[in-house]
């Protein structure tokens, strides 16, 4: 089933950075209130933690397991008009250049992390890219990741 | 075919980078191919930073897996199908 074209995917890594969650949920609210469908993609240790976090699906309405995410995304089944990528690790880089590979839209990563600003040369993709050393104060990154959505 | 899960696999390099699963691939093995990120195999998608080797040893494949928590493992999976899939749809260079 093709999805329609007014979704945000957000795709989140290993959630062992604290930022990650926190920024996901602000981004969430922010999307929700600008009318946007979010859906939210991650491994099952993710989905739990929003699932447990937001009970009521305040924020995530919608979630999808990240293996799922992308062979959709490859066939064409999941077409988004924007994908936020949350990467802080090696493997955090090889998806989100793999979503560049199967996505031609609006593409934003967020790099995050103690080795952010080594992980975002690594990155050489087209997207619009957000770096910040965060790990547990989300305050930087959300100012920046608000100038962008 | 089936799913890599299902049909076992021996780990040749575990919690290692894209970079260094490529140049393992490349350094010992000599019939190697060249895929993109998304290419399927075993029922996953191949998560990784292109070019990604695949290698070739016998009725063997060798791939990059990615988990999002643990790096990259390079997997070496019996599979004489995937095999002439990966001859067929994989690129000699780079």
């Amino acid at each position: 089933m093709v999805e329609e074209r007014n979704e945000t995917l957000i795709i989140l890594g290993c959630p062992e950075v604290p930022v990650q969650q926190a920024l996901a949920l602000h981004a969430a609210d922010r999307l929700n209130d600008a009318g946007r469908d979010v859906l939210i993609a991650g491994n099952s240790a993710v989905l739990v933690l929003l699932k447990v976090s937001d009970p009521k699906k305040v924020y995530v309405k919608k979630m999808v397991e990240l293996d799922r995410c992308i062979d959709e995304l490859a066939s064409g089944a999941l077409t988004p008009s924007t994908c936020i990528v949350f990467a802080h690790n090696d493997a955090g880089i090889s998806y989100a250049t793999t979503i560049r590979y199967l996505f031609e839209g609006r593409l934003i990563v967020v790099v995050f992390g103690r080795e952010a600003e080594d992980l975002a040369e690594q990155l050489e993709i087209p997207c619009e890219m957000i770096v910040e050393k965060a790990v547990h104060n989300p305050g930087k990154l959300r100012k920046k990741l608000d100038e962008v959505l | 075919m089936g799913c890599v899960e299902d049909l076992g696999y021996e780990v040749l390099l575990s919690m290692a980078s894209f970079k260094e699963c490529r140049e393992y691939v490349e350094k010992h093995f000599k019939e190697v191919y060249y895929v993109d990120p998304g290419f399927k195999i075993f029922e996953k998608r191949i998560i990784g930073v292109p070019p990604i080797a695949l290698g070739i040893d016998g009725d063997t494949v060798i791939l990059p897996y990615t988990k999002p928590c643990h790096g990259t493992y390079l997997l070496r999976v019996v599979s004489s199908d995937d095999v002439v899939m990966v001859r067929k749809s994989g690129r000699d260079k780079p």
